[in-house]
């Protein structure tokens, strides 16, 4: 216990490094993902190709890929762009699909009456896609922020890890505790991170909760 | 006035939709495109809104090309009713209603005071305003789809089959309300319906489509049921045209006989028929003075005792006619 006393500084520095490492990744997806998703609703053969291919980069093993990044995009091996670059590539490999099912959820005659009502094809995805697709693009936020808090701690196989690097310290020095704090923390991440990504929903969708029509004539 | 000039759409695998249509839709006025399905007539309405552009041919409006500006613009200038309404999911009532005139760029306080006041004029009650539409009744979002197309003030309004998703008896009602609403607004509606007894009963002027496309008469319904063009005219207007044209004779005065004393009363409104023992026989239809031919025909054929009732605009009876009172008023 008093290792925890003593590393308080340590510790808190590698969480605060853990979660920038898991949440910028998930945000610059997101970026990257919502136009992307668009395209390929827009131009229908592309969609499948594009999940396809997400699918076969979220299977490369997540070691390799922090170590084939460096060799690519020439930056040092310990630089936290690495892991950044890799799990933004995770990110948009499993988001896209969300995103393109979430714009496919649009149903026809609401992008029909949109449509007719005179709003501009941008000006719709915005304010009528867009929000529409929420609910189904949240549930792979969910999923890849989670994947993404557990993935950081690999990075501690190549020296950048947040609480990963408790890990290797504590099986470097055969001790238990700092091992301990990491795990703890780092579910507590996940778990803290998905709570506040179902209010964030929950807040930005009040119409998807609401209670099925009272029966009234007309 | 709406005009279409040999308007085609032939669609890239060949298939033609509508097939050199000309036709006039007279501005405030309903229009009803009928047919069945194939024949083109959602094609020719949502060519005039730019939202299926036309192969060849002019579709002009009061003169204007349609072309002649951006469609977004065009759009935000005619009102759009659709089946299901297709209500935006994520806004409110009044927001949904608010659509165009925000889009316009009305502030938006005056867009939501005007939402408001066309809720009611729609027959909403104001309170289901800040409710989600999957939270209406499917009449009631209907409603609401007609409110939003009305928002922005249209001199136009486009309806897609806007009352065939709904039970019958609600179908009715918003058949009866857009009438009634149409007295009011006099706007330039363009109606698209499968049903030919809606057209009949909404159109001032109807229509007819056939499969492929083409114009098979245009016509106010009275003139469509009298004399249809041809077999297809015929054959799709339906048997009991006869009977269904009566709607549009009008008598100006059906000579009514005094209330017989089979007639049960009570403070002068008819409640049924006297026939001997404790229950009285049901009453049947009445008929008002100054209805069709076909509501007092209607009366009679549902009465029990062969006499239908007329009653005046407070439900009281005024006198009875029978069989042969409609027959001396058909020949005449």
């Amino acid at each position: 216990m008093s290792w925890i006393g003593d590393n308080l500084g340590l510790i808190w520095e590698q969480l605060r490094e853990h979660l920038y490492l898991a949440i910028l990744p998930v945000i610059l997806g997101l970026i990257i993902s919502v136009p992307l998703g668009y395209v390929a609703t827009r131009y229908a053969w592309l969609a499948n190709p594009l999940i396809a291919f997400g699918g076969i980069l979220y299977s490369l093993p997540s070691i390799a890929l922090f170590i084939v990044i460096p060799a690519v995009l020439g930056t040092k091996v310990l630089s936290t762009v690495n892991i950044i670059v890799a799990l933004t590539i995770y990110t948009v490999s499993l988001l896209i699909r969300n995103v393109i099912d979430g714009l496919r959820s649009v149903p026809p005659d609401v992008r029909q009456s949109a449509i007719a009502v005179g709003y501009g094809a941008l000006h719709r995805v915005v304010a009528v896609d867009l929000p529409i697709a929420v609910p189904v693009i949240f549930t792979g936020l969910r999923v890849v922020t989670v994947a993404n808090i557990s993935m950081v701690s690999v990075g501690a196989v190549i020296g950048i890890g947040g609480l990963g690097e408790l890990f290797t310290l504590g099986f470097q020095k055969d001790f238990l505790t700092p091992v301990v704090v990491g795990v703890v923390l780092s579910l507590a991440l996940a778990l803290i991170a998905d709570v506040i990504l179902v209010t964030l929903q929950r807040i930005l969708t009040p119409w998807a909760r609401v209670a099925t029509p009272v029966a009234e004539v007309a | 006035m709406i005009e279409f000039e040999d308007v085609t759409k032939r669609y890239p695998d060949g298939t033609v939709a509508v097939d050199k249509l000309s036709l006039r839709i007279p501005s405030n006025q309903i229009t009803v495109f009928v047919g069945p399905s194939g024949c083109g007539k959602t094609t020719s309405l949502r060519m005039i809104n730019r939202t299926i552009e036309r192969t060849s041919g002019t579709i002009s409006i009061d003169g204007d090309d349609i072309n002649s500006h951006d469609a977004v613009t065009l759009r935000r200038g005619i009102g759009y009713v659709i089946q299901n309404a297709g209500l935006f999911p994520h806004k409110t009532v009044v927001e949904n209603v608010a659509t165009v005139p925000k889009l316009i760029g009305w502030d938006k306080r005056k867009a939501h005071g005007t939402a408001m006041e066309l809720l009611e004029r729609v027959g909403l009650d104001v309170k289901l305003a800040e409710r989600y539409p999957a939270q209406l009744s499917g009449g009631q979002q209907q409603r609401v789809g007609v409110a939003r197309a009305l928002a922005a003030d249209p001199a136009i309004m486009l309806m897609d089959e806007p009352f065939s998703a709904v039970d019958p008896i609600v179908r009715h009602q918003l058949q009866e309300e857009l009438l009634r609403l149409q007295r009011d607004i006099g706007k330039t509606i363009v109606f698209v319906t499968h049903d030919i007894d809606e057209a009949i009963k909404l159109g001032d002027n109807v229509a007819v489509l056939r499969v492929g496309g083409k114009l098979a008469q245009f016509a106010p319904p009275a003139e469509l049921l009298a004399n249809p063009a041809d077999d297809f005219v015929r054959g799709f207007v339906g048997q009991d045209r006869g009977y269904r044209a009566l709607t549009f004779v009008h008598p100006d005065e059906l000579p009514v006989k005094p209330l017989p004393d089979e007639l049960a009363l009570q403070d002068g409104v008819p409640v049924g028929w006297r026939n001997g023992s404790e229950e009285l026989l049901p009453l049947g239809a009445v008929f008002k003075r100054g209805d069709s031919l076909r509501a007092a025909l209607d009366a009679v054929l549902t009465s029990p005792t062969g006499c239908g009732v007329c009653v005046d605009d407070n439900g009281k009876a005024v006198g009875v006619i029978d069989q042969s009172t409609v027959a001396e008023a058909l020949r005449s």
